[in-house]
Formats: C-alpha cells, sequence, structure tokens
C-alpha cells in the first residue's frame, strides 16, 4: 500500500504497481509486464546490458548518484571466484522511507533488477540485506523470493538459460553505519558492522573477497523497465546524465508529505507547491534539507532549482537518498542542527578518531547551545570541529555529519547568534567531569 | 622486481619500490610521519587519521598509512593543512582522555603524551562532560582502562594476527566503543601482554607493575629472560635493586616485539620471600644460616678431605647458569676434584644432532632464520606452549611471507589453524612424514623443529630424511630452559669436554651420567649447582657429602649438608645460548643481598680449596671459551651491542655414549618453569590450563591430566 494520494505530476514507472490489489503478489507483477526484462536480457551479452544501461543515465539511488552501468562494468571476469549481486535495503538516511514501499509493493521488481545484474556477470547468488527494522519487509521478501522460485525466476536453469541464481534475505541490526557499501558486507559476512579500506572497492572485492555488484534498492528496481523500454527510452525520462525518475520522500511542513515518483530534474519549488501542496498552515518556507540529513541545508532563496544530482551539487549539497525534509519560518534551526547530530553521534561506529569524538562534541556542545548555556565562541567552534572532520574520516558517515552541520552554522549564523541574544538563563554551570557517554 | 617508484616528500627526491606504503617510504628518509593505529607487519586500520597528509593534485588530505607511493607524487608532510589536521585529531582524541597523566603508568613513555607535545594545542577548547567508564580486570595481568582507550586495535590485530589466540574484540560503538575480551569479562588466552606493550596509551595495563612507580625512576636494563631455551630480550625496569617490571621496551633481541607471560611477569621469583640470603651448613641435624666464609671452608676442606683419599664425586649442573659458569664447573670438577662424574638434566639430544650433521655446513637454523625460513617441519612439539616465540615466529613468517608451515604432534596444538598438520603417537611421527615426503621435496628450503622425543637413532633417522628431500634443509633441537644448549656445549656431560671434544682428549675416562651418580651408593659427595634432581630421583649413598647451590631451599637443598645462596640470572653478567644456539649476553640488573652469582661462589671455593683456575670474572671466562671451545669464536661486536651471534659446533664426529634415555623434556608449558616457576606468584595466579586454550573442550583431552610426569628442575641462572 502507499501511505500518501498519488499525484498527478508524477510519473509513475517503478511505482507504477503500487496501487494494484495485491501489489506484491507475483501474478499481480507478471500480469504488469513483470519478468519480461529479464527474458529480453537473457538473449544479450553482458557488453550490451552495461552499454543499454549506460545508455539509461541510470545513477545510483543510494546517496552518491554513481552511474550505474560503469559501475557494473568494474567488475573483473573470469576470475574464479563466484561473484555476488547485493541488495542495499538498509535504508537509514532520516527523512528517506523509499526502499520501504519498492520492497512492500512490488518486491518482483527489485528480484527481476538483481536477476538482470546476476545474469551480467554470470553470479549465482544474491542478498538483499535489509534493515532490522524493516522485520514485517523481510516476510514480504521472503515471500515474494518463494513465489519467484516456485515460478522459476529463481533457481536452477532459470528460464531455460541454464544459469542458476539463489536470492536471500539478511536482516541488519539497526546500525546506520551498515549502510556504507563495505560496512553492509563486513555486517553481511557476520562481522563487525564497519567500513573497510578501498580501495579495493566492492565490484572487485566485494563480498566474501569476490566480485560483487552492490546497488542500493530503488536502483536494483529500476533496471527491469530500463530493458523493457530501453535505455534511450529511460533517459530522456530525466535531465543529461540524470536518467529516469526517482521516488522523492518529502517531509516536513507541506500540506501532503509523502513519496512521490518524480522525473530527475523536477524543480524542488514545484515539488513543494504543486506535489505536495504547499506549505502547511499557509506558513513561509525557511528551508530545505534536500537529500536526506547528511545533505547540507537549502535556504528558502537557494530552493528554486531541478531536482537532479548535478542541479543539487552545483548548489553545494546533494540529492543523496532522496530525501527532502521541508521546513517552515517557525522552524528552530539550533534544534534542527542539534536532532541532526544527535542522530550521527548515535550512529557512529566509533572506527576512526574525528568521527568518534567529532559527533559526540559536537552533540554535546549543540545541547548545551540549545539548552541556554551556549557561548560566542562556540558558532565558530562548531563550524570548526565540522571542518576538522570533513574529508578527514574513515567513510563518508563523519562527512554525513559534518556537511549539515557546517551548512546550519554559514547559512543560518543569525539564529545561532540570536539564541545567545535570548538567553535568559545565567552562565551555565560547571559541568560534571564525566558521565556515562 | 619491478622498477621503482620516483616520488617527492618536502622536497626531497626519493624512490622505492612499487606498493611501499608512504609512511613507510617517509620514514626510511628519515621524515617521521605521526600515527597510532599503523602497526608494522600487522593490518592496516586507517583509524587513527594522525598520519594525513597532502598529496598535490587531490583535493583532500590522503592517509599515508594505506597509500601506496606513485610515480611523480608530491607530498607535503609538514604543510600548514596537515599541521591543522594533527592539532585538530589530537584535539578530538584527548576529549574523552581522561588526562589522568599524573598517576598513569604510561605517563613518561606515552605515544599519545608524545603526539600532544609535538602536535597538540595549548589551550582546551574541549568544556563538556567527558565519557567514563570504570576500569575492568580481565586477568591477573592484565588491566583495562576503557576511557584512556584510543581505538587504535593494536591490541586486537597483535593477539588475533600475531599470536593467532582472537582474545580481544571490539565492542559497543561509536564514543562508547571499546576493546572487549572475546570470553565476554576476561581473558582466556596466553596471558603474554602483548597487548599492554603494544599499547600506545595507558589504557592497558600490566598487573604486576601497575601504579607501583613512574617509569623514569627505573633503570632499565636488557638482558635474556632466564625461562624458557628461546632466549628472548626482557628489559628490566629495576629501581633499588629491586625489578619493577619486565618488558620488551626497544624490540631489539632476538625476539622482536614478543614476550611470552614467563618473559614479561615471571620475574617476580627473584623477590620471592623464600629467597636464600644466607649460607646453611648441617649442624645436628639441622640447616643453620652460617657466613659465607664458614659455609665455603667448610665445602673446601670436605672436598680436599675427599680428593686426597680419592673420594668419589658427582657433579649436577644447571640448565639455566650462564656458559661461563657452566665452563668453569667442567673445568673444576675435571681439574680440581679429578672426577667426569658430571652431568646435567638433558632436555635434548644435541649431541647426536650434531654427530649426525659430521661434514655437513650450515645446517643448523638461527632464531631469525625462523623468520625467513620458506618451510618449517615441526615435530613433537606443542610450540605455542614449550617455545612460544618460535611460535610467533613461524606463524609471522607464514603470514607475512607465505612460508609454509608443517606439524607432525601427538595433539592438537595451534598451528592447525594454519598449517598442515598431522596426529601422530610417538614413535610413528615417520609415517606421516613418508606420506610427505612428495610435498616436502618440493619445498625450497626446509627448517626440522624437533622435540624431546626424537633422540638417538630417531634423529640419524630424521637426519637420512632430510637428506633424501634433496633440499637445503636444516635442524632446530628442542630444549627446554634458558641455557640448555650452553650446558651441552660446554661440556656438562660425562664422556664430552666443552664443544663436544672427547674426554680422552683430556686423558680422562667416561665418568657417570646423572642418574648413575644418582643410583651410585658409593658416592663420596654430590655437588648440585641450579638443579633439583631429587624430584625424580632419590640419592643412594647414604654418606654422601650434599652441597647445593641454588636459589630456594628446593627439594633437592633440603637434603644437603652446605647450602650456597645462588644468583639468578638477572643477577649477573655472562653469556648464555638459546634453543637454536644463539649466544647472547646476561646483563646484572638487580641483587639479592646475601646471594652469589654461581661464578664468583667457584672462585671463591676454588681459592679456599687452594686450586688455581685462573680469573674467574665472566669476562675473562668467556675469553677462555672463545678460544677454547669449538664455535664459540664469536664476533664480540655482535654481543656486545646487544646481538645474538649463532654457534658453529664441531663439524665432526661426536664419540660419545648416547642415552636416549638419559633425554627427559621437563614438560613445561606456557604457564610453567620448572621449579623456578614454583616460586613465582603471577605464573600461579592466572586461570589457564595447560593446553585449554585450543583443546575441543567437548572432546577428552589427548593427554590425560596427571598421566604425564612433570619433571621439575631447578635453576636458577
Amino acid at each position: 500500500m502507499r501511505y500518501n494520494d498519488p499525484s498527478p505530476l508524477e510519473v509513475r514507472v517503478i511505482s507504477q504497481r503500487f496501487d494494484l490489489p495485491d501489489p506484491a503478489s507475483i501474478d499481480t507483477y507478471l500480469a504488469n509486464e513483470g519478468y519480461v526484462a529479464i527474458r529480453k536480457v537473457l538473449g544479450m551479452t553482458p557488453e550490451a546490458i552495461i552499454e543499454e544501461l549506460k545508455t539509461s543515465s541510470l545513477r545510483g539511488r543510494g546517496g552518491a548518484g554513481f552511474p550505474t552501468g560503469m559501475k557494473w562494468s568494474f567488475v573483473p571476469r573470469n576470475t574464479g571466484k563466484p561473484t555476488y549481486i547485493i541488495c542495499n535495503s538498509d535504508e537509514s538516511e532520516p527523512g528517506t522511507c523509499k526502499d520501504r514501499l519498492l520492497m512492500e509493493n512490488d518486491p518482483h521488481q527489485l528480484i527481476e533488477g538483481m536477476l538482470i545484474a546476476g545474469w551480467t556477470i554470470k553470479s549465482n547468488k544474491g542478498y538483499i540485506f535489509i534493515r532490522g527494522e524493516y522485520r514485517y519487509l523481510i516476510d514480504i521478501v521472503d515471500r515474494a523470493i518463494a513465489e519467484a522460485y516456485e515460478r522459476g525466476y529463481l533457481g536452477k536453469n532459470i528460464l531455460g538459460s541454464g544459469w542458476d541464481f539463489d536470492v536471500y534475505t539478511h536482516t541488519g541490526a539497526g546500525a546506520y553505519e551498515c549502510g556504507e557499501e563495505s560496512a553492509l558486507l563486513e555486517s553481511l559476512e557476520g562481522k563487525r558492522g564497519v567500513p573497510r579500506l578501498k580501495p579495493p572497492f566492492p565490484a572487485v572485492v566485494g563480498a566474501f573477497q569476490s566480485p560483487t555488484i552492490l546497488n542500493n534498492c530503488e536502483t536494483f528496481s529500476s533496471v527491469p523497465v530500463i530493458f523493457r523500454n530501453g535505455g534511450a527510452w529511460y533517459a530522456e525520462l530525466g535531465t543529461p546524465k540524470n536518467g529516469g525518475t526517482r521516488l522523492v520522500c518529502v517531509s516536513g511542513h507541506v500540506n501532503k508529505p509523502g513519496v512521490y515518483e518524480l522525473p530527475m530534474g523536477f524543480p524542488i519549488m514545484r515539488i513543494i507547491h504543486e506535489v505536495c501542496g504547499g506549505m502547511r498552515n499557509g506558513k513561509k518556507l525557511k528551508a530545505v534539507i534536500p537529500g536526506g540529513s547528511s545533505s547540507p541545508v537549502l535556504r528558502a532563496d537557494e530552493c528554486d532549482i531541478p531536482y537532479d544530482f548535478d542541479s543539487l551539487a552545483k548548489a553545494k549539497t546533494m540529492a543523496g537518498s532522496g530525501g527532502i525534509v521541508v521546513l517552515d519560518e517557525d522552524t528552530d534551526i539550533v534544534a534542527v542542527a542539534l536532532r541532526t547530530m544527535k542522530f550521527y553521534a548515535h550512529e557512529s561506529c566509533g572506527w576512526c578518531i574525528p568521527c568518534r569524538e567529532g559527533t559526540t562534541w559536537l552533540k554535546k556542545i549543540l545541547t548545551r547551545f540549545h539548552e541556554g548555556g551556549g557561548l560566542p565562541s562556540d558558532i565558530d567552534l562548531i563550524g570548526e570541529l565540522a571542518g576538522n572532520m570533513l574529508g578527514r574520516t574513515f567513510c563518508a558517515l563523519g562527512d554525513a555529519a559534518a556537511m549539515p552541520t557546517g551548512g546550519f552554522i554559514t547559512k543560518f549564523r543569525g539564529e545561532f547568534e540570536e539564541y545567545l541574544n535570548r538567553q535568559s538563563a545565567p552562565e551555565p554551570a560547571a559541568p560534571e567531569l564525566v558521565s556515562i557517554a | 622486481m619491478a622498477d621503482p617508484v620516483k616520488f617527492t616528500i618536502d622536497g626531497q627526491e626519493l624512490q622505492a619500490a612499487p606498493g611501499t606504503l608512504l609512511i613507510n617510504a617517509a620514514k626510511k628518509a628519515g621524515i617521521s610521519i605521526p600515527s597510532f593505529c599503523y602497526y608494522d607487519d600487522l593490518s592496516l586500520q586507517a583509524a587513527c587519521r594522525m598520519c594525513l597528509v597532502e598529496v598535490e593534485k587531490t583535493p583532500k588530505l590522503q592517509v599515508a598509512c594505506t597509500l601506496p607511493v606513485a610515480e611523480g607524487m608530491v607530498v607535503h608532510t609538514d604543510s600548514p593543512q596537515v599541521r591543522q589536521a594533527r592539532k585538530g585529531m589530537v584535539e578530538f582524541l584527548l576529549t574523552n582522555h581522561p588526562l589522568d597523566c599524573p598517576v598513569c603508568d604510561k605517563g613518561g613513555e606515552c605515544e599519545l603524551q608524545d603526539m600532544v607535545f609535538r602536535y597538540g594545542a595549548g589551550e582546551s577548547r574541549f568544556r563538556e562532560t567527558k565519557v567514563h567508564v570504570d576500569e575492568k580486570q580481565w586477568s591477573p595481568v592484565v588491566f583495562y582502562d576503557a576511557p584512556r582507550c584510543i581505538l587504535c586495535y593494536r591490541c586486537v590485530r597483535i593477539c588475533g594476527e600475531g599470536l593467532g589466540v582472537s582474545a580481544l574484540g571490539v565492542g559497543n560503538r561509536g564514543v562508547v566503543s571499546e576493546i572487549i575480551p572475546n570470553a565476554g569479562d576476561h581473558l582466556e588466552c596466553d596471558e603474554c601482554g602483548l597487548c599492554i606493550d603494544i599499547c600506545p596509551v595507558g589504557a592497558l595495563t600490566s598487573g604486576t607493575y601497575r601504579y607501583k612507580t613512574r617509569p623514569w625512576e627505573m633503570e632499565h636494563i636488557g638482558t635474556i629472560c632466564t625461562h624458557c631455551s628461546n632466549g628472548c630480550k626482557t628489559t628490566l625496569g629495576v629501581r633499588n635493586g629491586d625489578i619493577i617490571r619486565a618488558n620488551n621496551r626497544d624490540h631489539s633481541g632476538v625476539n622482536g616485539e614478543f614476550l611470552c607471560i614467563k618473559g614479561r611477569y615471571a620475574f617476580d621469583f627473584n623477590e620471592h620471600p623464600e629467597r636464600l640470603t644466607a649460607p646453611l651448613v648441617r649442624t645436628n641435624g639441622e640447616l643453620k644460616p652460617v657466613s659465607w666464609a664458614i659455609a665455603l671452608a667448610t665445602v673446601a676442606k670436605k672436598f680436599n678431605e675427599l680428593r686426597a683419599r680419592n673420594g668419589k664425586f658427582g657433579v649436577i649442573g644447571s640448565n639455566h647458569t650462564t656458559n661461563e659458569e657452566n665452563y668453569v664447573l667442567q673445568k673444576f670438577a675435571r681439574q680440581v676434584l679429578g672426577t667426569s662424574n658430571i652431568d646435567h638434566h638433558r632436555t635434548g639430544d644435541v649431541a647426536t644432532l650434531l654427530d649426525a650433521l659430521q661434514g655437513r655446513a650450515n645446517v643448523l637454523a638461527t632464531t631469525g632464520g625462523l623468520l625467513k625460513t620458506k618451510a618449517a617441519l615441526v615435530i613433537d612439539s606443542d610450540l605455542a606452549q614449550e617455545q612460544p616465540l618460535l611460535a610467533f615466529q613461524l606463524r609471522a613468517n607464514a603470514r607475512l611471507n607465505k612460508s609454509h608451515v608443517y606439524a607432525i604432534t601427538p595433539g592438537p596444538v595451534r598451528e592447525d589453524n594454519y598449517a598442515k598438520t598431522a596426529r601422530a603417537e610417538l614413535g610413528k611421527e615417520f609415517d606421516v612424514l613418508d606420506g610427505w615426503r612428495e610435498q616436502l621435496a618440493k619445498e625450497p628450503e626446509l627448517v626440522i623443529l624437533f622435540g624431546a622425543a626424537i633422540k638417538g637413532e630417531a634423529i640419524r633417522r630424521l637426519v637420512a630424511f632430510g637428506d633424501s628431500l634433496g633440499i637445503p634443509v636444516k635442524y632446530v633441537c628442542l630444549v627446554d630452559y634458558s641455557n640448555s644448549r650452553g650446558a651441552s656445549d660446554m661440556g656438562l656431560l660425562p664422556d664430552l669436554l666443552p664443544g663436544y671434544q672427547p674426554i680422552s682428549n683430556a686423558a680422562l675416562e667416561p665418568g657417570l651420567n646423572a642418574d648413575q651418580i644418582l643410583a651410585d651408593p658409593n658416592l663420596d659427595a654430590l655437588w648440585v649447582i641450579g638443579a633439583n634432581p631429587f624430584v625424580r630421583q632419590n640419592l643412594a649413598s647414604r654418606r654422601a657429602f650434599l652441597v647445593v647451590q641454588d636459589l630456594f631451599l628446593t627439594e633437592t637443598a633440603r637434603h644437603a649438608d652446605v647450602v650456597l645462596p645462588a644468583a639468578s640470572a638477572y643477577e649477573k653478567n655472562g653469556t648464555v645460548t638459546n634453543v637454536c644456539g644463539d649466544v647472547q649476553r646476561l646483563s646484572r640488573g638487580a641483587k639479592t643481598m646475601g646471594a652469589k652469582p654461581d661464578l664468583e661462589i667457584f672462585a671463591l671455593l676454588a681459592r679456599e680449596m687452594r686450586a688455581d683456575l685462573g680469573v674467574l670474572t665472566p669476562e675473562a671466562v668467556f675469553s677462555e671459551i672463545r678460544s677454547a671451545v669449538h664455535g664459540y669464536d664469536l664476533p664480540l661486536l655482535v654481543l656486545e651491542t646487544g646481538g645474538a651471534a649463532p654457534t658453529a659446533p664441531v663439524n665432526g664426529r661426536v664419540l660419545f655414549q648416547a642415552k636416549p634415555e638419559l633425554i627427559r623434556s621437563a614438560g613445561n608449558t606456557l604457564f610453567t618453569s620448572g621449579t623456578l616457576g614454583r616460586y613465582s606468584q603471577m605464573l600461579n595466579s592466572v586461570m589457564e590450563a595447560p593446553g585449554a586454550l585450543y583443546q575441543d573442550p567437548h572432546k577428552e583431552p589427548v593427554v590425560q591430566p596427571g598421566s604425564v610426569q612433570v619433571e621439575t628442575i631447578v635453576s636458577h641462572g
């Protein structure tokens, strides 16, 4: 089911079956062009498949927006090792809730996308790594996998091709860090979920020391339609180098929050005002967090841009995971900064010093600041500490914590200063020396 | 090898082999890049981010510990941006570090202190509360203080990768991450303390040392551990003549960074309250303390009396005393007492090995060679328990250089985890060997290490097997104690002179061996130096005058007529020869009032007996050994600088009566050390049962406890 009404402005490509009765069943899928793409792909060479993907301009939907065709082309052939297809469904970026719908409403689309990847590199095994909190989704996906086995879309000799492919679900245990691809692989292998050194990248040394295609759930789900309708058709849905559509998750102070499938390059202001029915209670827009909590905030005056990877990068932020958080004029930016940092301090895996210590320090400063104990020097300190983390941590989690914090401080410095001015609380008492966390 | 890569660091044009990590390339050029988590020969972490450097044409600072040098790379390790990054990193580290340096064991030798001194800010910007977790005790010898921990994971890696024990892991996440024993709240491990040694801060502290002193109050004396035969260098931290600590301070010994529980903690026998501090003479049936003058006069008078009437002497020497002492002892016995009845507890059949290897050159492996050999074969020894350094080295060689290790043992061994191993009952080893012949012959070279069960004819058979492989083969006869090899080399044997020369060279007849001495009802005097033979066998002679030199009133000393308190190996100078024949220097660190080094006792006794044995200082005697003992003409420079020089023993027939029944391993484990070990409170306090670490708990142990006669030999050294 969907949790919001669809918008007429949507372009329903990967969400086209969401509103059908019993959308997750294989019968629904088969009756609506399901498993058509894999039949086509089974007659194609890996080179042709990758070429088609490149034509489609599909870019990774997990956050970094790396071109999918290129990623697949990095997988070495004939290493003598087994190869793996891993789906990252560890969706945990605050503001993001799209993989959930894809697995809940169209698990077969995901399986078919993984099948196409599997055939491309002649892999025999795939894993869907599902966020631990999505317990109910594991059952839905498991049911879909069982159906696919029954109908011969998984298992031995798929559709008479002589090729075998198995898919398993695997649950995360509630760590944001395991959404980072190499930490996901560690977790999948039964180890502590900390990131790996890169290079080598997963394409070369991924799961179980073997070449691996690892993509986000939405990325895999976007693959079947590309092979049904053609890469060029898909590319044309979006803007140059930003092919197709994407599921945009809008939350915050709009009238109709929800997940909407929109073509790449759809303007942010139109998303707010036309797709989501405008600002709640007629308030004014203050800011937008455009791509999940790790993307630097956009002031209202910066929001008149198209929603695609390149346009947002130009605005010094990112489309990330597609989670748009809309903030109205009443929003307390200091509180938002604190809430964001609380999340990252909680989720830092602790592997490297700047992320482990930096997030917690920032959380503590912001907490004190928010409680009225801020000092004038704190504002610069917050910015500097974020700067000391940025680009210096082991993985992107540290950046994900530093980038938005830097954004809040530079773009809303005035709000932080106001906080100091309206302080009624006296100089805070000397803190206790130690605490448990 | 591929062509070297050319690159520039801080304006210096350098080159290095492709694949060299930037941090190592810089180090070689004398440019130090700071790091906590990077550690030679351990897996890469890139966790501490201290080694960030600026590489031209890359937007972000790069981590020098994981970045291989590349052609044309231009690196700046001291630019303003790099300095700022280091300052920031140290600042992050200090936020939750307790800053209890004034009471921290590590204060003064702490890498974090050094790093803050060099790179840190003058002022703290941290105004918040620190994270605190209470300190934990993981074992009698290891404590963990989580707030001090900077999570460099060195301890986790040395335990897992270095030792193959994997007793440590990481728990929790984020700022409350901490190192946690994999057994939960306590350690189940070798208790080697390598984790403490390798810890850059004071997070891991030693149960024997913590809060006892400040590092700068001690003198640090590098000497050789007196327990097993591996000859690890241990640095004694001595304050006011007492040993406070032993550790591996400068990694300069044959052991590199390795030390086991005995080398690190079992020095405490030295300060045991039962140490003898005055000579004892039996009067009216009881041992009474007397002065050295009276004790020596009593012994000299009795020995001279017996000498005058051709009395029958027996001498049993030690596996712990120095080469100088052993050399003088056999000279004393043969020249002054006029007897060849001299022996020691033989823990390996070195003489037969040398005889079997006659005419072959370069066939004895060195300790350092085990780190380089392409292949090694272990027979009848649980190395991790009995020869811990050798086990560590074979493992390091396999891990770092992909060498091949084979092992044939009666029970499970740690090598099972990474080597080709097979089980064989004692006596059945050759059945397995024959099956492995083809594979072993394909190795470019091989070192064979064999335990005490391979002796006599079995050694000759083993050498014949080695010859049949058609590849260069070297051997190590695994003996037990710190100077077992030296005792044999120095001629503490009834039928061999020092350097395995036939007794006939001295116009003497072969004497009685240890068993025969003890069993002889007509023995007139028995002189026991640093040995405890009565644990195994009582003295048959009722009239024998018994003189014992030892640290403690052992089972043997209790029966003595005169007991002379001896100094330990940590209280004397001299040389010892390790299991591979490497000679190293002992340096006097501690002192026990009233006890004397055995060499000094020999000198005083000789003077008292009006016998002339020349100048008996360690230096003078070693000089004589160098010219008189085959194979000991060693480069002095190596020894004087704390190095290990391999001996080249006789390369001809060794004419002697092989007595395989006299070869008996003491059966020590990692947690026992003969009689000496019984006086180490620390060894006795750990919970690890011998062998329990890697035996399947659901299976019956291969060797039933109690079924093995553990022979204890004292020890003083």
